[in-house]
């Protein structure tokens, strides 16, 4: 099948929903309730007569509902914009896509910077402690208020992929194939260093204040950067920032001998950090965290097993030869399982140079496998039905 | 696109209906495709080719990118039914290898390969001099994907000299890929172009 030229999906709007509320909370894995949860989302294409054409965009730590298109007044497309369009892997002249904001985020969607009605106040750290399940459940209940009973496609990067593997294991039935892209089905003891130094910048800053920051409309913005600073060095590689940066410094030809920044990648860092501050709660940052720390998808394997069994969901895992936050291995090992449980599995390490970040990239043979997936899933099931 | 070559179907023959098969270089998936659609199994390739991959996919097989010579850690132990090895064991750098993987992973193995020693690739040799060009073997030695050439011998000899694991089931090949007709079966090494064998 021919594509036709790429496009956008042009104007955008994010919406909101109010899923869960007092009388019917989102009940937590841990036992714990919240309610009113309202939803931040957008949707790009149209649902086909028959539903069959809904794909579920699940984003990563720092996402937002805005993946792609454009909102009034800006010039800024959606984060994955190079992926989602007429023409594009994910084809919004076939595809329904959707994409939302995570609970416990701050782009809309209810999180630790939301008020408690119980309160009047943010939640801050009362809000509760939630798992990959959880973030699933309210994706679940978008779908069916979007009157969707079962989703073509579920796909993420990193922790976005996690949340796809988690839905195709508590929901099997709800989901023909899940695309994870750089994804692991538990993080390994460095990757949860990496993310407890980064908590610990945010809870040391001064005005973190136990998380009631909001309360003293103050915020701990100097943790929050260094942390944002930090996990951007692990998003690229050491290629990609020897090429990007190498050792060039910032202003002039000579070094300043300072302190202030002066090397390239430094002013980087610091503007990576700094803009991270304007969109990003450092609450929702400690909570997104330690779901993806807490995250063992296999962890009880005879539970696994049994689930993967009665899979009938395909799956595409991706992972980037360059990629050291969440290296291939990760992949791998999702791959193994799913192939020793008889689940069907296509799988492919692609060559990148861009570290983790190749996932948020337009890298072509990554972008064409996805839309071969997608192309040849999309034609069984509007020639066969579901089966 | 989907025609399976002849040899294909006598390989095909030996697979059991409703079985879980592996194909490892299965290259655009018309083996597995047949096998998916017409005998019920399901099935799961292996390719190492990024176009042929790209071939699979868009047949909706599923398939792992992997070289096969560096071994089949991504599949549990006798995890499949079957293993095959179609038209693959002698473009891989560590047959021996891989003939254990075939087998620790499937319940049983079937390998299609090119007879070296075939009457013709023998008389060609021998009185060109040259290395053999036939129509089972058909590119010149300096580019040909297949850099280990062995005999039904020389591969019934790595089978006594790895397995456990025997031969179960043997069909020979003419030069067109057919099953070859009875005689070949008298003296399989210098009448059949290839062999398909079943391994369990």
């Amino acid at each position: 099948m021919t594509r036709a030229t790429a496009g956008s999906v042009g104007l955008v709007e994010t919406q909101q929903v109010v899923l869960f509320d007092g009388d019917d909370p989102l009940v937590f894995e841990s036992g714990a309730t919240l309610g009113p949860v309202e939803v931040a989302y957008e949707t790009y294409g149209q649902l086909n007569a028959d539903r069959s054409n809904a794909v579920y965009i699940c984003h990563a730590l720092t996402g937002d509902a805005h993946a792609a298109g454009f909102h009034e007044g800006s010039e800024r497309p959606g984060w994955w914009d190079n992926l989602i369009g007429p023409g594009k892997p994910l084809d919004t002249d076939r595809y329904f896509v959707i994409c939302s904001n995570l609970l416990g985020g701050c782009q809309g969607t209810t999180g630790p910077s939301s008020i408690d009605p119980a309160t009047g106040e943010q939640y801050g750290l009362r809000f509760p402690l939630f798992t990959m399940s959880d973030l699933v459940k309210v994706h679940r209940a978008l779908v069916r208020h979007l009157g969707i009973e079962k989703v073509l496609a579920i796909v993420g990067g990193s922790l976005g992929g996690m949340q796809g593997l988690q839905w195709a294991l508590d929901a099997p039935g709800e989901v023909a194939s899940v695309l994870a892209v750089c994804a692991s089905s538990r993080l390994t003891a460095q990757n949860i260093a990496f993310s407890a130094v980064a908590r610990e910048a945010i809870m040391r800053d001064p005005d973190f204040h136990d998380g009631d920051y909001g309360r003293k409309g103050v915020a701990p913005t100097g943790g929050l950067a260094v942390a944002r600073m930090m996990a951007h060095i692990t998003y690229l590689s050491e290629e990609s920032m020897r090429t990007k940066f190498g050792r060039r410094f910032q202003d002039s030809a000579e070094p300043r001998f300072g302190f202030d920044v002066d090397f390239q990648v430094e002013s980087y860092l610091h503007y990576q950090g700094e803009s991270f501050l304007k969109r990003f709660d450092a609450n929702s940052y400690l909570y997104l965290t330690r779901v993806m720390d807490y995250f063992d998808l296999f962890e009880d394997m005879e539970q696994a097993a049994a689930r993967l069994e009665q899979l009938d969901t395909r799956f595409l895992v991706l992972s980037f030869d360059s990629d050291w936050r969440f290296d291939t291995s990760h992949s791998r090992e999702i791959v193994r399982v799913l192939a020793a449980h008889h689940v069907p599995v296509t799988f492919r390490e692609i060559r990148s140079p861009h570290g983790h970040d190749s996932f948020l990239l337009e890298v072509p043979e990554y972008h064409r496998t996805v839309a071969g997936f997608m192309d040849r899933l999309a034609d069984e099931v509007e020639h066969k039905g579901w089966a | 696109m989907g025609v399976m070559r002849p040899d294909q179907d006598v390989l095909a023959g030996l697979v059991p209906a409703g079985s879980r098969v592996l194909d490892l270089g299965c290259g655009d998936g018309a083996l597995l495709k047949h096998l998916i659609d017409a005998k019920g199994c399901s099935g799961q390739g292996v390719e190492v080719s990024p176009e042929a991959f790209h071939a699979a996919v868009a047949r909706g097989i599923p398939v792992v990118q992997a070289d096969i010579d560096e071994g089949l850690a991504d599949f549990a132990d006798q995890s499949f039914d079957v293993v095959l090895l179609s038209q693959t064991l002698q473009s891989v750098y560590r047959p021996s290898l891989v003939m254990r993987e075939v087998m620790r992973v499937g319940r049983r193995g079937i390998v299609s390969f090119p007879n070296f020693g075939h009457w013709q690739s023998r008389v060609k040799l021998l009185l060109l001099g040259r290395m053999p060009v036939t129509k089972a073997l058909p590119n010149e030695w300096h580019d040909t994907p297949n850099i280990r050439h062995c005999t039904i011998s020389d591969f019934e000899r790595l089978v006594m000299r790895e397995g456990p694991w025997q031969i179960t089931e043997r069909r020979y090949l003419d030069g067109a890929g057919n099953a070859a007709n009875g005689m070949t079966g008298r003296a399989p090494n210098l009448l059949a172009a290839g062999a398909v064998f079943a391994l369990g």
